[in-house]
Parts: C-alpha cells; sequence; structure tokens
C-alpha cells in the first residue's frame, strides 16, 4: 500500500467524522468542533500532497496559512455563538433560525 | 483719425454704464463723469476737424472695418467710415452735446433722477456719433434705434406725467413706422447688391446692380425711416409732444442732432436716390416746410412753436436734399443745429426762470411754457434776450447770419430747380412761403416773450437771469450763428463760398449716373437763381417781421380780430390741422375697436369654448387615464410582477429552514452532484 494513501484515507475518514458532527450536532461549539476537524482533514490532504509529489513549499504554506484562518475563524464564531447565547439563551443551532423563509 | 473715432464713440458709452451702476454712489451724482467724457469727445472732434483743415481734400475720406457677422453669404461687417461730412457732423454733436451737458448741470439741478439723467444723456451721445460714423447700413440701422431708445428715455424721463410718459411712447411707435419702410428699404438693397456697405452697394449701382424703380423703391424706403426719425409730414406727429421732456433734451435731440439724423443719413445714401426717388423727397420736404411753418403760427407754448419750426426747418433741408442741392442741406443741418439749439437753451432759460417766479408766488396753476404769461423778459434776462434774439434773426434769415446763408442756399436751389423743371414751380412756393412764415412766428415768440407789458406782474418780480452755467453755452450758440464761421477765408456775407463749400461737395455719382451734367445745370441755374432768391427771401423776411411788429408789438393791427374773420383757418392752424384728431379717428380708435372687439371674442369665444374646452376633453381624458393607470398598469402591471415574484418565492422559502444542518445537507448533497457530473 502506497504511503500517500493512507494519508489520504485517514484524511477522508477525518472529513467524514467532521462533516457528520457539523450535520447531526445541535450544539453550536460541537458544529465549530467538527469544522475544524474538516479543516485539519484539508490540511492533512495539503501536506501530504506536498511531500509525495514535487519538491516545493506550496502545501506545507497553504497548512499553515489554513491554521491560521480556523484561528480566527474560530474566534469570529465564538463571538456569534457568545450573542446569540445573550439574545436567545440558548446555543443549540436549530432554535437560532431567525432567517429562514 | 481711426483711434480717435473709436474713443469719441465708446467714450460716451463708458460714461452710461458708469452712471447707471455707480452714478448715485458718486460726489454730485456723477455729473463730471459724463461731462468729461463728452468734453473729452469734443476734444477729440475738435482735434479732428483741425486735420480736416490741414489735409483740406474734398475726396479725403478713410474706412475701416471688420468682420462681424459671418455665416456663409450672409456677411455682415462693423467699421468706421470718415469723411468731411462725417467730422463736421461729429464736431457739431460734440459741442451741442457739450453745451447741453454743461447748461444742463444749472437747468437739472436737483432733480431726483439727476445722475441717471446724465446716463441718457451719454447713451444718447454715444448713440448719435454711431449713426454719424456708420460706415453700412447694418450699424446705422442699430445705431438708429440706439438714439430712438435714449430719445424715449428722455421724452419720458418725468414719467410721473402722463403726458410725459404719453408722449415718450408716441415718438417711439412714430418712429417704429418709418424704420419698418428703412428696413424694407435696407433689405432691397442687400438682395439686389448683397452687402450693407455703402461704399459698396454706391460702386454697385454705378455698375448697374440695381436700377430703375427697384433702385427708386429702395431710395425712398431707406428715405422713410428719415421721414419718422426727422419728423416729416405724415409722421412729424411725435415731435411736438416730444416737448415734453426736459428743456435741455429737446435743444439737443429734438432739434439740433437725432431729428437731424434722417437727414444726415439721406445725405449719406445720396448717391444711391435716384431721380424719381429725389422728387418724392423733395415734395416730402417742400410740404412739410410749408404745413409745419403755418402750424407754429398760432401756437402759444414757448416750446411748442420751436418744435413745429424745427420739422418746418427739417422740410427745408429734405427738400435741398430732393432738388440735388446737397451742399444746401448739409449747411442748413450744421447752422440750423446752432441757431435751433440755441432757441431751445433760450427758451429752456426763459421757463426755468418762470418757474422759479412761480414757486416763489405759490403758484401751480399758471403754464410755465405759455407765452402768454410772459412779456417784457428782456429787461430782467438780457443774456437769453440777447441770444434768443440772435438765434431768431439767424432763423429769418436776414443777413450777415449764418441762417441767411443756408435758407438762401436752399432756397435758390429749389428756385433753380422749379426753372430746369417748370412743371414742379410748387417746391419753390413751399420754400418762400414757409421762410415769410417762420419769419412771422419767431418774431410773434420774441415780441410775446421779450417785449410789451408784463402779462403776469406779480410773477415778473421774480424773474431773474439763468445761472452762468446756462448762460455761457448760449453765448456760444450765439457766436456760431454769425456768418463768417462758414465762409472763411472769404467775408462776403452773401454767398456761401468758403471752406465749408470747398470741402463739402455733391457726390460724384448718383443713381449711377455722373452727376457732372446734372450738377453743371444745377450750378448753371443756381448761378441765375441766387440774385433774385436773396433779394426774394430778405424781401419775404422783412415782410413777416413787420407783421408781426404790427400784430405784437405795436398791437395797432388786432390778431385776436384777424383771428377771427378767418376763424376756420385760424382753428385749423391752432389744432394743428387736426391730424391727431385724425390719426386717432381713422387708425387709433378703429384699432383700439378692433382689439376691443377681438378682447371680446377672446374672453368669449376663445376663452369659453377653445381653452375650457381644452380643459373639459382633457379632464375626460384624464378619467380614462386614470382608470388604466388603476386598472391596467397597477393592477396587472405592477401587481402582477409583484404576485409572480411572491409565487416562486413560496417554492424557494422552502428551502430557507433557517436550520444551519439542512444547509450543509444541501451543500453535502450538491456537492456529490457536482461530481457526479463531472465524474460522468
Amino acid at each position: 500500500m502506497n504511503h500517500l494513501e493512507v494519508y489520504l484515507i485517514i484524511g477522508a475518514i477525518l472529513f467524514s467524522l467532521g462533516l457528520f458532527a457539523v450535520i447531526t450536532r445541535r450544539n453550536a461549539i460541537a458544529v465549530l468542533m467538527g469544522i475544524e476537524l474538516i479543516l485539519n482533514s484539508a490540511n492533512l490532504n495539503f501536506v501530504a500532497f506536498a511531500k509525495y509529489s514535487s519538491v516545493n513549499l506550496d502545501g506545507h504554506v497553504f497548512a499553515i496559512f489554513v491554521i491560521i484562518m480556523a484561528a480566527a475563524e474560530v474566534a469570529v464564531a465564538l463571538a456569534i455563538v457568545l450573542n446569540i447565547y445573550n439574545n436567545l439563551n440558548t446555543i443549540n443551532v436549530d432554535d437560532a433560525s431567525t432567517l429562514r423563509g | 483719425m481711426i483711434p480717435y473715432a473709436y474713443l469719441i464713440l465708446l467714450l460716451p458709452l463708458l460714461a452710461f454704464v458708469i452712471q447707471m451702476f455707480f452714478g448715485k454712489r458718486l460726489p454730485r451724482q456723477g455729473d463730471f463723469v459724463s461731462v468729461t467724457a463728452v468734453l473729452l469727445t469734443l476734444a477729440f472732434a475738435i482735434a479732428m476737424l483741425a486735420m480736416m483743415f490741414v489735409l483740406y481734400d474734398p475726396h479725403f475720406s478713410i474706412e475701416q472695418k471688420f468682420s462681424w457677422i459671418d455665416i456663409g453669404e450672409f456677411k455682415v461687417t462693423m467699421g468706421v467710415y470718415i469723411d468731411n461730412m462725417t467730422l463736421i457732423m461729429l464736431f457739431v454733436v460734440a459741442l451741442v452735446s457739450s453745451l447741453v451737458h454743461i447748461y444742463s448741470i444749472g437747468y437739472m439741478k436737483g432733480d431726483q433722477r439727476y445722475s441717471r439723467y446724465f446716463g441718457y444723456l451719454s447713451l444718447f451721445t454715444f448713440a448719435m456719433n454711431g449713426v454719424v460714423l456708420s460706415a453700412n447700413f447694418f450699424s446705422i440701422f442699430i445705431f438708429w434705434e440706439l438714439v430712438g431708445v435714449s430719445s424715449y428715455l428722455l421724452i419720458g424721463f418725468w414719467f410721473e406725467k402722463d403726458s410725459a410718459s404719453d408722449a415718450g411712447k408716441k415718438a417711439f411707435l412714430v418712429n417704429r413706422i418709418g424704420d419698418v419702410g428703412m428696413l424694407i428699404g435696407i433689405m432691397l438693397a442687400w438682395r439686389a447688391i448683397g452687402t450693407f456697405n455703402f461704399q459698396e452697394i454706391f460702386h454697385a449701382i454705378d455698375n448697374g446692380s440695381l436700377t430703375g424703380s427697384a433702385l427708386t423703391v429702395a431710395g425712398i424706403m431707406v428715405f422713410c425711416g428719415a421721414i419718422g426719425k426727422s419728423a416729416q409730414f405724415p409722421l412729424h406727429v411725435w415731435l411736438p409732444d416730444a416737448m415734453e421732456g426736459p428743456t435741455p433734451v429737446s435743444a439737443l435731440i429734438h432739434a439740433a442732432t437725432m431729428v437731424a439724423a434722417g437727414v444726415y443719413m439721406t445725405a449719406r445714401i445720396f448717391p444711391m436716390l435716384s431721380a424719381d426717388a429725389q422728387l418724392v423727397i423733395a415734395y416730402f420736404g417742400g410740404f412739410t416746410a410749408l404745413f409745419a411753418a403755418t402750424i407754429a403760427m398760432t401756437q402759444n407754448d414757448i416750446k411748442r412753436v420751436l418744435a413745429y419750426s424745427t420739422v418746418s426747418q427739417l422740410g427745408y433741408m429734405i427738400m435741398a436734399l430732393g432738388v440735388g442741392h446737397f451742399v444746401a442741406a448739409f449747411f442748413h443741418l450744421v447752422t440750423h443745429a446752432w441757431f435751433k439749439a440755441l432757441l431751445f437753451l433760450g427758451s429752456g432759460s426763459v421757463i426755468h426762470a418762470m418757474h422759479h417766479a412761480m414757486d416763489k408766488v405759490g403758484d401751480h396753476e399758471t403754464d410755465p411754457q405759455d407765452m402768454r404769461n410772459m412779456g417784457g423778459l428782456r429787461k430782467k434776462m438780457p443774456a437769453t434776450y440777447i441770444t434768443f434774439l440772435v438765434a431768431t434773426l439767424a432763423i429769418s434769415g436776414i443777413p450777415f447770419t449764418s441762417g441767411f446763408l443756408s435758407k438762401d442756399a436752399i432756397l435758390g436751389g429749389s428756385l433753380a430747380y422749379a426753372m430746369n423743371h417748370p412743371q414742379h414751380f410748387l417746391l419753390p412756393v413751399f420754400g418762400f412761403g414757409a421762410a415769410i412764415i417762420t419769419a412771422f412766428y419767431m418774431f410773434r415768440q420774441v415780441f410775446m416773450t421779450f417785449f410789451g407789458q408784463p402779462a403776469r406782474q406779480d410773477l415778473y418780480e421774480h424773474i431773474h437771469e439763468s445761472p452762468q452755467v446756462m448762460t455761457v453755452p448760449l453765448g456760444i450758440l450765439a457766436t456760431l450763428s454769425v456768418f463768417m464761421f462758414y465762409t472763411l477765408p472769404s467775408l462776403n456775407p452773401f454767398t456761401t463760398e468758403g471752406w465749408f463749400s470747398h470741402l463739402i461737395q455733391q457726390p460724384e455719382t448718383v443713381a449711377g449716373e455722373h452727376t457732372a451734367t446734372v450738377l453743371e445745370h444745377l450750378t448753371h441755374a443756381l448761378h441765375i437763381a441766387h440774385v433774385p432768391s436773396m433779394i426774394i427771401s430778405v424781401i419775404f423776411a422783412l415782410t413777416g417781421i413787420s407783421l408781426a411788429y404790427f400784430f405784437y408789438f405795436t398791437k395797432s393791427w388786432n390778431a385776436e380780430k384777424v383771428a377771427k374773420k378767418i376763424s376756420p383757418l385760424y382753428k385749423l392752424s391752432l389744432n394743428k390741422y387736426y391730424i391727431d384728431e385724425i390719426y386717432s379717428k381713422t387708425i387709433i380708435q378703429p384699432f383700439l375697436g378692433a382689439c376691443r372687439a377681438l378682447a371680446i371674442f377672446d374672453m368669449e369665444m376663445y376663452d369659453k369654448v377653445v381653452i375650457d374646452g381644452f380643459a373639459y376633453t382633457t379632464r375626460a381624458i384624464s378619467r380614462i387615464a386614470r382608470w388604466f393607470d388603476d386598472v391596467v398598469v397597477d393592477g396587472i402591471l405592477v401587481n402582477g410582477v409583484g404576485r409572480i415574484v411572491l409565487m416562486f418565492s413560496a417554492i424557494l422559502r422552502l428551502f430557507q429552514t433557517g436550520r444551519l444542518q439542512s444547509y450543509v445537507m444541501m451543500m453535502l448533497f450538491g456537492i456529490i452532484i457536482l461530481f457526479a457530473i463531472f465524474m460522468f
């Protein structure tokens, strides 16, 4: 079995778990955790492809970018969650549905 | 000379602008601005006149032009044309204007619109210089109208009086009739020749571009402008009424310069007047000369006598042009300008004194211009009296005065013309008839005003001579009424031979024909006619004077009894031949009647049927339009769009659940579908 495939399979499993968490969880924090899993699966793929294909560092740089982006995104997202909690007294994402059509 | 000419033209305009915008805020209400400007133009005019004497060239002329309007075929140039006639005329305008400006400082003192008055005088001076300097029909017409405007403004200067504002309107409208004719004449000339420039037009006429009856009609049409402006019968009615304006204005505009502009313009276009046109002009002038003189005989208003006298004298000039004695016409224009301005300023001095006396006595009923309220003023106003007498002698044609020379030249010309064309014997009859009457009415005026017993002793007590600012101009004008200013270097008072006749000469071609033969014909007849006409005119003048003497000085003949005896004639003359009434009955009243009828038609028919009908129709149409708007536009189109949007949204909103997870699910399915599409 090729080493790259191992990484890709692990990345796919991580992605599926993250997506599953995002879809099934009602708790906003848990949803954010799922998103984090998805991002990290993508990171794993970037680094794996970077290691096994050509000799440049694009993949590594991208992974670092994604980590930084994830940190910023979590900061914003947690602020939103906090506001939702302040207004609705819950962090159940199904209750925050004022934008429905 | 050209820059001088432009300065002469533009300085008064500058003064006018300053007066209009800042006049009231300047010290002395800015009268010095206008006076300085006009004195500067006088200085330039004198300088140019001096150059004329240095050159001493009868054929001197310069022209300067620049393109003004240039649209395809239609080209108009602007510019100035200067010859000896222009130079002399510029001097006349500048000097009379200067004297009137100075005189007005005294006469208009304390008037509530003092600065505006001087502004208007400057405007007039500008426009009049423009007429004199014009090199083409286009610019002469513009300035022609400008003098008309300033005349209108000054006649109606005391517009609080209805009679003054009416007189202003009358002058403007009557002049308009003549000006329309002039405009038609200009267009006829332009159509045939394609230029407005005088010299080019004359040149084209010499080459035969415009001949025969077309030329005659064009000439007469242009002359119509002169009929209006120079107050010739039948458009003379405005000038006597124009006396409502301040007296210095009457002297400047309605005696010396503007009314003479008609004569000047006719002299300017002399080369385009065919023989037939000249004959028409001669009859217009001759008839006016006699006709106006007969009216002047019976008027009692001191200024109206002078007004009709002006009309009559202008008739003389026009007649002189008509009989082809070009030089005499322009000569009389110049001499008349001095002594008629003097007469008006003298009468202004008398009126001024009467006003003051009436103010002192507290009398506001008496007419200060009525000669029947005067009498014996010669002792109280010696300067005015002497200068007035000089002018009266000049206008009556007594030897040693300028008027004698110029009037005699015209009478000689008419007599010479009649000798060559015996069928036109009426022209000298008009001329000599007017001469005798002129002497009569002028001395009647002098006797009634300055001699005899004072009619109103209470007023007489308070009469005194006008200030020097008014009498000095009188003195200057009186000096210029002496013969030798026109005959130098010759000192013979019985012939016009002198610099004037050397420098002003008949145009070489008239209506395409060389005048040499015609002129020789005239000169020959003039030689024969000269002495008889002189003797007759002097005899006639003396007859007129002695008639006035017996009627109004010794009173040995009773004027009233004679008037009663020939009552119909007297009334005819006193009422100015009922010309105003005739115009009123035949033109104005029918016109007003037609206006009234049209007004009724307008109110009853047009307003009620057409206008209101439009309104009703509009309302009916609006109702339909409103229904259409409500039902079709709003109901179907606007709301329809809304409904369609609503319908589709009802479907789309099903997807907008507001649940995060369902969105993610949709994204997932979307990605799977995209994968499926890319895979297969």
